[in-house]
């Protein structure tokens, strides 16, 4: 075909397109992901017991908070880099910020602690499980992440995956956070952030092949 | 191409980026008018960029300014209007590019033709720069769901996948026409009596 015929053809069946298809997608796979984690949580793991209890404590929110922040910060990148052209730019160091949040509280609270509860402190009582149900509560979300992008045209494929991943580890956080019973800084430093990171990496991983076009 | 000689593409950087923008907003909108402009000028500029960067493989400049322009077609609405419309523009162009040069690293590393009309159709495209011009006078005999799969398929590597994403068409749909056009094309070839001239096909057609 030449390519004046394909203009041609192209030009005949031009519908209207709306450009905030994309972050409606992505609010529509938040809507959808959200729940299921939340059910997901309730059936494998169950709400903690104390929570009534927790969500009078500042450490409960430092918690919860790291998680929900992630998502915003997320969804902005999602935003830049589904479209050609857009660079991640400074969004790209947003999600540091919470992070070196949580270690600053980790240094204060293991340097103001006696030498014997340091270990204790940082493992916890579920330091094993901890990551890997952060990363499996975000699954759902990283799937729906994943096909909303898909929707768009991204170019820098690693980087839109981790971002889909990042919003899938803010939402596994956070759903996480209402089931985890530890309020430790050093705990939440070492594990909140590996498993957050984990969907991170996996949406790294799988971006350059599921995001293609 | 006598585009590059159009008026547009020696207007100041910033006009340009200014009237391809009111052009893309429009397209965005549905207006048919503006989209085919919007086209011609995207095909000008791309294919000025691409045959800077594709100077060894001159063949295949205008290929790739068509794929871009599917592209830029399936993804408007990726176009935020708050954006530079030059930089989209480029960034698609750019990605196509190396998604090409991939799957040409790719497809030279695995020659191996399926079946006989394969093979065929590889040796005809080593012979000489005529035969490709024959080729594609007998691939314009098919009707697009047979022409569309075969060149995407198996002149240019795409997966089933990515043909039927490419001309919307199912992915059985893409299977029967390059079946069905194939068959086509080597009756034709068959009856030209050019079968009989084409030399044994053997593995080191496709290198």
């Amino acid at each position: 075909m030449r390519t004046d015929e394909l203009i041609e053809s192209l030009a005949r069946h031009v519908e209207p397109v709306q450009p905030r298809q994309g972050g409606l997608a992505f609010a529509l796979a938040l809507a959808i992901a959200t729940p299921i984690a939340l059910v997901l949580m309730l059936l494998l793991l169950g709400l903690n017991p104390q929570l009534r209890e927790y969500l009078g404590m500042p450490m409960f929110w430092v918690k919860f908070g790291f998680g929900l922040v992630l998502v915003p910060m997320a969804l902005v990148l999602m935003l830049r880099l589904s479209r050609p052209g857009v660079r991640a730019g400074m969004a790209k160091l947003a999600p540091i910020a919470p992070v070196l949040l949580l270690w600053l509280l980790a240094i204060v609270a293991l340097a103001t602690a006696a030498p014997g509860q340091r270990v204790a402190m940082i493992l916890g009582s579920s330091w094993a499980e901890c990551p890997i149900n952060i990363a499996v509560l975000s699954m759902p979300t990283l799937v729906a992440a994943l096909i909303a992008l898909r929707t768009m045209a991204p170019t820098q494929l690693v980087a839109a995956g981790a971002a889909a991943g990042l919003l899938a580890g803010g939402i596994g956080t956070a759903v996480y956070a209402l089931h985890c019973p530890e309020l430790e800084a050093p705990f939440l430093a070492v594990w909140y952030v590996l498993g957050a990171l984990l969907p991170v990496a996996i949406g790294a991983l799988v971006g350059p092949r599921l995001l293609r076009w | 191409m006598s585009d590059d000689r159009s008026p547009r593409s020696i207007v100041e950087p910033d006009a340009r980026e200014a009237q391809l923008h009111a052009l893309a907003v429009a397209s965005q909108a549905g207006d048919a008018v503006a989209y085919r402009d919007f086209l011609r000028d995207v095909a000008a500029l791309v294919r000025a960029f691409l045959r800077r960067r594709l100077a060894r493989l001159p063949d295949d400049v205008e290929d790739l300014v068509q794929e871009t322009l599917l592209a830029v077609h399936n993804q408007r609405h990726t176009y935020d209007p708050a954006q530079p419309v030059t930089a989209w523009l480029h960034a698609i162009a750019r990605y196509k590019l190396v998604d090409l040069l991939r799957r040409r690293a790719r497809t030279e590393a695995l020659h191996d033709p399926i079946d006989d009309v394969d093979e065929l159709l590889l040796t005809a495209d080593e012979r000489e720069g005529g035969v490709q011009r024959d080729l594609e006078k007998l691939l314009a005999l098919l009707p697009d769901k047979q022409r569309l799969p075969i060149i995407y398929m198996k002149l240019e590597g795409l997966s089933v996948i990515e043909t039927a994403r490419r001309t919307g068409l199912s992915e059985s749909a893409v299977k029967v026409g390059v079946h069905r056009g194939l068959k086509v094309l080597a009756a034709k070839l068959r009856a030209a009596g050019d079968i009989r001239d084409t030399p044994d096909a053997s593995g080191d057609a496709a290198a």
